[in-house]
C-alpha cells in the first residue's frame, strides 16, 4: 500500500463572523471563507489549488499552517492532529511548514540584511549560529541562484525576482517538508516567473519538498501540480490530476474558468471565439 | 489603401533626469496608429510601455523630464501644445483607461457626479441633467446592469469588475478618437478579464475606436490586438501584425516570451522555457543591443545597436531588431525549441 500523505486535511472549515451592535457585538452572520475543504498530499508531490479572489484559497493556507486558527476540521500532518495546537506547541512543527508569499515587495523586511532575513529562522530555531550561520545562509543564497555576496545587501537593492529568490531561501532555510506557496509568480514579470517556477521544481527534485501551490493563474498551476484542486466560494468543487482537470473538466464552474483563459495563439484565440459566437 | 493614421507617434523619446543621471524610459518609439485598430504594446516592467502612453496623454510632462520626438493626432502636434489645449484632448478625443479601478476614481464622489464632471468640463453647454443622462447611457453601454440606479452609487460599492467597466465609460463619455488601455485586465479575476476583453472589443468595433493595448500578457494579445509592438529597455524590439508576431517571430526575446508561456491546450513540457537573467537597468545599459546580455544566440556584431527595420523580403511593416539573418532566425529558434507554435498553413 501507498504510504500515509504527509498532509491531511478533512472537512477544514473557517467562518468569519459579521459583527453588529454598537455596545453589545451580536454575531448576525457569517462569512464562510473555507467551507468544508478536504485533500490530501503524499510526500513529495505539488497540489495545486486554483481559485479566483474570494474564493478562499489563502485562507485556507493560513488555517492549514494554524495562522488563524480554524472553526472545525482536521489538519493531519504526519499523521499528527495539528488543527486547535497552541502556538507553543505549533513551534516545533513550524520548521517542517513553511511558507512563501505573494509579494516579494512587502514580505521582507526593508530594515533587515538578507543575511538577517534568511537566517532568522535558523537562529529563532536554535539550528545555527556565528560562522556556521553564515555559511549555511550563504549557501542557500547560491542554492536559489543568488550570490554570496548578495548576504549584506538589503531588500531595496533586489529586482522583484531576486526578492522572490530570497523568500524562497528563507523559506527553504529550516530544510522544511512542507512548502506553502501562495501566488509566488503573480507579481513578477513573464520571463521571470518561468525562472522561478524552474527553481521550485528543481528544489522540489532535490530535497524531495511537498508542495501546496495556491494561484490564480490554472496555466501555471498546471505546469507545476500533479494534483489540482479548484476552490469556489469557500469549497473545492474539482479535484484530479492536473491533465484530468484541465483537459476533461467536469465541474461546470472548472469549465468557465478554464473557458476564460486567453488562449496565447491568435488562430484557435479566433476560432474559439466564433465557435462561442456560433454557439450563444 | 489603408486610411490615413489618427495617431501618428514619431522617434518619441522621454527621459527623466535622476540622482543617477538621465534615465532614457523611452528611446525612440514610432508607430502608427488608424481608425478601428488594436495597437498591443507588449514588454515587462521597466520597457516604457507605460510610458510611452503616459506621454501620449501629456501625463510625463514635468520639471525633471525630457520629452523629444512627435505625437500627432490627426493634424494636432501634441508634444509642442500648450498645457490648456493639451487638456481640451485629453478625456474629449482621447480617452484612458488605468489598470487599477481601485484608485482611478475619487471614492467620495458618486460616480454620476464624477462622470459628469468630465463632460461638463468639456462641453459647457450640457445641462447637469442632460449629462446624467448620458451617463446612465454609458453605464448600459459597458454592461453594467440596473444603469439608471447604479449610476449613482459610490465607486466602492462596484467589485472589481464593474468598476473597470464604470472607468471604460468614464473614458467613452466624450466620444474619443482614441482609447489608451493600460493594463485593463490585470487586476481582474480571469473570467471578468475575458468579459472586459468582449467589450473592449465590442466597442472598437461598433464606434471604429482606435485603441492602444498596453499590457505583459501575450494571451490577452492574441484574443484582442491587429497589430503588436513588443518593446524592451526603452525600444521596439519588434513590430508586426498579430499573426507575425505569434506565427514567424524574429526577435530572440520575442521568441523568450512567447516560449515562457504556459499553455493549457497543449501538453505541458516537462521544463518550461525561460529568459535568464534580468532586464537591465535604464541608468546602465550595455552597448549595443540592450538584449544582449541574457540573449543565447549572441555574437560579435551585437555590440553595434542593431535599427528596428524590415527584414524579410515578404513582410515589409514586420520590423525587429536583430542582427541575426532571417534563416539563421528560422533554424535557432527551432533549435532552442522556444517556439510551440507552428507557421499558418
Amino acid at each position: 500500500m501507498s504510504e500515509a500523505p504527509l498532509l491531511e486535511v478533512t472537512d477544514l472549515v473557517k467562518h468569519f463572523p459579521i459583527k453588529s451592535g454598537i455596545l453589545i457585538d451580536r454575531e448576525v452572520d457569517q462569512v464562510r471563507a473555507v467551507d468544508g475543504i478536504s485533500f490530501s498530499i503524499p510526500r513529495g508531490q505539488t497540489l495545486g489549488l486554483v481559485g479566483e479572489s474570494g474564493s478562499g484559497k489563502s485562507t485556507a493556507c493560513r488555517a492549514v499552517l494554524q495562522l488563524i486558527k480554524p472553526t472545525s476540521g482536521s489538519v493531519r500532518f504526519e499523521g499528527q492532529e495539528i488543527a486547535g495546537l497552541s502556538r507553543r506547541q505549533m513551534r516545533p512543527l513550524r520548521r517542517q511548514m513553511q511558507m512563501i508569499f505573494q509579494d516579494p515587495y512587502a514580505s521582507l523586511n526593508p530594515r533587515k540584511r538578507v543575511g538577517q532575513i534568511v537566517g532568522d529562522p535558523l537562529k529563532r530555531q536554535k539550528v545555527a549560529s556565528g560562522s556556521d550561520l553564515r555559511k549555511r545562509v550563504q549557501e542557500l543564497l547560491e542554492r536559489v541562484g543568488l550570490a554570496s555576496e548578495h548576504y549584506n545587501r538589503f531588500p531595496h537593492e533586489f529586482s522583484g525576482g531576486q526578492r522572490q529568490r530570497i523568500g524562497i531561501a528563507r523559506a527553504l532555510a529550516l530544510q522544511p517538508k512542507l512548502v506553502i506557496a501562495d501566488e509566488p509568480v503573480s507579481a513578477l514579470d513573464v520571463s521571470i516567473q518561468a525562472q522561478i517556477i524552474n527553481l521550485l521544481d528543481d528544489l522540489q527534485d532535490e530535497f524531495g519538498l511537498t508542495y501546496l501551490f495556491v494561484a490564480h493563474d490554472i496555466g501555471v498551476v498546471r505546469h507545476i501540480s500533479d494534483r489540482i484542486a479548484v476552490m469556489h466560494n469557500g469549497k473545492i468543487v474539482e479535484h484530479g490530476t492536473a491533465d484530468q482537470v484541465c483537459e476533461h473538466p467536469a465541474d461546470d464552474y472548472t469549465k468557465q474558468l478554464l473557458a476564460a483563459v486567453p488562449i496565447p495563439d491568435p488562430r484557435e484565440s479566433r476560432e474559439r471565439r466564433q465557435g462561442a459566437g456560433a454557439a450563444g | 489603401m489603408s486610411p490615413a493614421p489618427l495617431l501618428s507617434v514619431k522617434d518619441l523619446r522621454v527621459g527623466f533626469a535622476t540622482e543617477g543621471g538621465l534615465l532614457q524610459a523611452v528611446d525612440g518609439v514610432s508607430f502608427e496608429l488608424r481608425p478601428g485598430e488594436v495597437l498591443a504594446i507588449v514588454g515587462e516592467s521597466g520597457s516604457g510601455k507605460s510610458v510611452t502612453a503616459q506621454t501620449i496623454m501629456g501625463l510625463t510632462r514635468s520639471k525633471n523630464s525630457r520629452i523629444e520626438g512627435s505625437v500627432r493626432l490627426s493634424d494636432q502636434e501634441l508634444i509642442e501644445a500648450g498645457d490648456a489645449e493639451l487638456r481640451r484632448v485629453r478625456g474629449d478625443r482621447i480617452g484612458m483607461v488605468f489598470q487599477d479601478p481601485m484608485t482611478s476614481f475619487n471614492p467620495v464622489y458618486r460616480l454620476s457626479a464624477q462622470i459628469s464632471e468630465a463632460i461638463r468640463t468639456h462641453r459647457g453647454d450640457v445641462s447637469k441633467g442632460e449629462a446624467r443622462a448620458r451617463a446612465v447611457e454609458l453605464f448600459d453601454a459597458v454592461g453594467i446592469p440596473d444603469a439608471e440606479r447604479r449610476v449613482d452609487d459610490y465607486p466602492h460599492e462596484f467589485s472589481g469588475g464593474m468598476r473597470q467597466r464604470a472607468m471604460i465609460a468614464m473614458a467613452l463619455a466624450l466620444d474619443p478618437l482614441v482609447l489608451i488601455a493600460d493594463e485593463p485586465t490585470t487586476a481582474l479575476d480571469v473570467t471578468i478579464q475575458a468579459q472586459i476583453l468582449r467589450l473592449l472589443e465590442d466597442l472598437n468595433r461598433k464606434h471604429d475606436l482606435a485603441t492602444i493595448l498596453i499590457t505583459h500578457d501575450l494571451g490577452v494579445v492574441a484574443e484582442v490586438a491587429d497589430r503588436v509592438l513588443v518593446m524592451y529597455a526603452g525600444k521596439v524590439v519588434e513590430e508586426g501584425t498579430l499573426d507575425e508576431i505569434f506565427y514567424d517571430p524574429q526577435h530572440p526575446y520575442t521568441w523568450g516570451l512567447l516560449g515562457s508561456l504556459t499553455r493549457l491546450d497543449r501538453p505541458r513540457p516537462k521544463r518550461l522555457p525561460q529568459i535568464s537573467g534580468a532586464p537591465p537597468s535604464l541608468l546602465d545599459l550595455p552597448d549595443g543591443c540592450s538584449f544582449r546580455p541574457r540573449c543565447p544566440h549572441e555574437f560579435g556584431r551585437c555590440t553595434e545597436v542593431p535599427a528596428l527595420e524590415a527584414r524579410l523580403a515578404d513582410a515589409p511593416s514586420h520590423c525587429d531588431r536583430c542582427w541575426l539573418t532571417s534563416e539563421q532566425k528560422r533554424e535557432k529558434r527551432q533549435v532552442a525549441g522556444q517556439i510551440g507554435l507552428e507557421a499558418p498553413a
